[in-house]
Formats: structure tokens, sequence, C-alpha cells
């Protein structure tokens, strides 16, 4: 069963094509991997999937059922977030807003959703600190344990082990691979690292302004164009 | 001590202004947060010039300020909130190109009608007296209003502030949010910009916030903790204000930055502390 269905889209950038033509699919538990060079269009494609960018052209089904607020999202880190005062709970917590409706408060149900979650993310002794004070691996867990509170379908992560060091993004993607497969929520994933993205993902998109490959991943391998970004003819 | 006390709040224009200004600086403490986190700050800056060129212009007219001001500033908000959020378009300028018109456009309707006097002064500066029985009503109204509305949409507002495009993706509506931030402080500062003086509300706004942001690590407490502050600093500089005859706005700003350096003292001492240990 196909999650989303994208026909023939594109999308411009300030007036300027990003990405044009791409056609594929997504399905339930299915775990694809956007691969390419910085400035390929692959944030971009992620907002047009969250609806907030619509596409110059061409068509996302999304198969009916998944709301907006059935959605999970890892953004990149913004400036504002750097020096937030809030602490991991506060931040957890509000995953939870898209499941209030026009409830002005959270309920004990919300409540224990965030503890499972914290849990999940193995950062429960985290949940009193200040969220500004955690390394760059903890913040991103935060930030995945807010996601899982606000889907329980679909997870888009935009370029979650940026800037982060080689051994806590392992850590990471262990953590991607399992909310994949245990808890059965479907990833979509945005990255530059190729290595890790044929070690873990189901299939691969590999976009610069267009498509260049979509399908699974050891077909992917066996590609021309897989062989060459993955080898040394990687330009970052 | 009990004798100033006493002395103050038997005149009618100090309880005004005593009651008027802690309910300007509680609200404004709150929204300051969340704006500040933003880096909307600017956009308070801007509306309180426009308020000036408002209040000009009412003053022009022979209408009353909150009447005129309210309208143009409320409007002044979603144009500059529009200005910020938009890429094309470099935000910080075109605020500075907004307030710095506004500026110019009030002080040549006031050196065309009435001439510079102690009125501009005092519109600038703020004066402990601007306060009257009609601002009072309005202010408990608006009051009422601002904090109902944060007290409901305190989660909402706690998701937008801290990241807006993830509120957007998981089906929050931001703009609409966004929009409540601007008309709050638009509401807001038409209030208060008679006591602390257009140039110098946006003190109330950025004071209190940045202050508690130095120790607090809870989203929470940085709120309760700049109520606090904001209010506490108002009452200090209204007295100053009353005793010394000195503008109020600048006697209340005075204090906020007294306490703000207080703050940040005992985070550097608290660092080193921390970094001997």
């Amino acid at each position: 069963m196909n999650l989303i269905t994208c026909k023939n889209i594109s999308f411009t950038y300030d007036g300027f094509p990003a990405v044009k033509d791409l056609n594929f699919s997504v399905e339930q538990g299915d775990y694809l991997c956007v691969v390419g060079e910085n400035g390929a269009g692959k944030s971009t494609l992620i907002k047009g999937l969250l609806r907030l960018k619509k596409p110059s052209s061409g068509t996302i089904s999304i198969e009916n059922g998944l709301m907006a607020n059935e959605i999970g999202y890892l953004p990149q880190q913004t400036i504002v977030q750097k020096d937030f005062p809030a602490s991991v709970y506060e931040v957890v917590l509000s995953g939870c807003l898209n499941r209030l409706g026009i409830k002005p408060f959270y309920t004990k149900k919300e409540k224990t959703l965030v503890e499972e979650n914290l849990l999940r993310m193995d950062i429960i002794d985290l949940r009193d600190r200040c969220y500004r004070e955690l390394s760059g691996g903890q913040q991103q867990r935060v930030l995945l344990a807010r996601a899982l509170c606000s889907t329980q379908k679909l997870i888009l992560l935009d370029e979650p082990a940026a800037g982060l060091d080689p051994m806590v993004t392992q850590e990471l993607y262990e953590l991607i691979r399992k909310i994949n497969q245990d808890m059965e929520i479907t990833v979509i994933m945005v990255s530059h690292d190729i290595h890790s993205a044929v070690q873990y993902a189901k299939h691969i998109l590999h976009l610069y302004h267009t498509q260049l490959f979509f399908g699974t991943t050891a077909d992917y391998k066996n590609s021309e164009i897989g062989r060459r970004f993955m080898g040394g003819g990687f330009r970052a | 001590m009990l004798d100033l006390l006493k002395e103050m709040f038997s005149y009618p224009f100090m309880v005004r202004a005593i009651f008027v200004g802690t309910i300007v600086a509680l609200c404004s403490s709150l929204l300051g947060v969340s704006l500040v986190l933003k880096r909307y700050s600017m956009i308070g800056d801007g509306l309180s010039h426009v308020g000036f060129g408002a209040l000009a212009l009412a003053t022009a007219l022979n209408m009353s300020p909150l009447t005129v001001s309210i309208p143009i500033v409320v409007l002044a908000a979603f144009l500059l909130l529009r200005i910020s959020e938009s890429s094309k378009i470099k935000g910080d300028a075109a605020i500075a190109l907004i307030s710095t018109g506004a500026l110019a456009v009030g002080v040549m309707i006031i050196s065309m009608t009435t001439g510079m006097n102690t009125d501009v002064c005092n519109y600038l500066f703020g004066s402990i007296l601007s306060m009257s029985q009609s601002d009072v009503n309005l202010s408990v109204i608006l009051s009422v209003v601002v904090l109902l509305l944060f007290v409901l949409f305190y989660n909402r507002i706690f998701a937008v502030t801290f990241d807006e495009s993830f509120a957007k993706a998981t089906g929050t509506n931001a703009e609409l949010y966004n929009m409540l931030i601007a008309l709050l402080t638009a509401l807001i500062i038409v209030l208060g910009m008679r006591m602390m003086g257009a140039l110098l509300i946006t003190s109330l706004i950025v004071f209190p916030a940045l202050t508690s942001m130095r120790l607090c690590k809870r989203f929470k407490t940085v709120i309760v903790n700049s109520a606090i502050i904001s209010v506490i600093c108002l009452w200090i500089g209204l007295t100053i204000s009353y005793v010394y005859a000195t503008p109020t706005g600048a006697s209340i700003v005075l204090c906020n930055i007294i306490v703000f350096f207080l703050y940040w003292l005992i985070k550097t001492v608290k660092g080193v502390i921390i970094h001997d240990k």
C-alpha cells in the first residue's frame, strides 16, 4: 500500500527551479533515503512532502487518513533553538500539540506518551535539563522524541546527523532503524552521508535538481550512479 | 517609607499610573519572552515609533489618542510581521525604514501644529501624569484579554516560538499564532506608550525577558520570572519618578538595567564556580 505517491512534481525556490520531474512512491513501513549534493533540492522536497511548499507542477497524493497531525518531522536546527531556554520535557511535550485539537492544555494521556518516548530515546534522565545545555547528539534525541510524539505513521528527517561526530551519528542511525523496524513507522530521511544511507535504507532517491535514481538500495549499489557517488567521485 | 507610599497612593493620578503600569509591565513581559526568542524585538520598537506618529496625528486632529493609535498600530503590526517573515525583503532594514519614517511624520505634524513643547517630550520619554480614567478602564479590559489569551494559547505559543517549521509541518496554524502575538503586542504598546514614552516602551518587552533568560532554564520559569522582574522594576521606577520628578520611562528602564546586570553577574559567578570544580 502506497503511503505517498509523487507524479512529475517540480518545485521552485525564490522563482528558480529547485527540483523537477520527480516520480517516486513510498510504501507503508518503508525507509527512504533522499541523497544528493548540497543544494540539490533535498530539503525543498521535504518541505513539499510536509505541505509547507506547494509543488509548481505535478501531484503529490497522500493516502487517505494521513493528516498533517499524524506526521513527525525532525527539521534542521535553527539559530533560535541554540540558546532557547526550555527543559527537555517542555520541548518533547510540544510534539503532542497536534493531538490536542481545540483543547488548550495537555492531559495525562499526552504526558504518558512523553514519558514513553523519553524512555525510547534513552533520555529520561535528561528530562529536567535545559535544552540549550545539551550536546548536539542529545539535542537530536530530544527532537526525535518530540517527532515521535506527533506521529504514529510517518517521520521525515532533514539531515539528522549534521554536525555530529561519527560515534554519535551511528547511535542516532540505530535509533532511527529501531523506529522504523520496531514501531513500524515509515521513515523518509534526507542525508548526504551516502554510506549510512545504503547501510540502513530500503529505498534510495538520488537527486540533483532532477531525479537521477529511484529504486531499492541493492539496485542502487549496482547502478553506475550509485557506484560513482559512493566511490571516490563524491564531491562535497 | 510607609509615609511615602501613603502619600503616593493619595494622588489619583499615581494610583492610575501604578495600576495601568503594572498591567502593561505584566503583559509586555509575557509577550516579550516570545518576541525576543523569535527575534521579533525590533517589531516592538518599530511599533512604538508608529505609535508616536499616530499620537501626533491624534493631537493634531484633536481626537482621543487611543482611538486613533490602536487601529494604526495594529495595522502596522501585521505589516511588520509580514515584512519580517518575507525572505525577499531585508526585514530588519524595512523595519528601520518604517519606524524612522513614522517618527519623522510625527515630528513634522507636531512642529506644524502645536510646535515642540513639553507634551512632545512626554510622548517620547513618558510621563507619570498621562493616565486618565478611560485608560484605566481600557487597560482592565485589555489585560483580561491578553492574560486569558496567553494562558489559553500558552502551549501553542511555546510550540510556535520554539520551532515554527515543526509546528507548521505537524498541523499547527503558525501564522495565526504569530498574528495573535503581533496583535497583543500592538495593544500593549499603545497602552503603555504614553507612560513609558515611545522611545522606551520596547524596553519593557526586551529587558525582563533577556534578564530572566540569563538564569532560568525552563520556558515556564523564564516567563514567570520575567513577569515578576518587570512588575517590581516598574514599581521601583515609578517611585523614583515620583520622588525625584524624573521621566517615568527612563527611571523604569534604569531599574531594568540594574537587574539585568545583577542576573548577568550571578550567571558569570556561577559559571566560574562550576568551571573551577
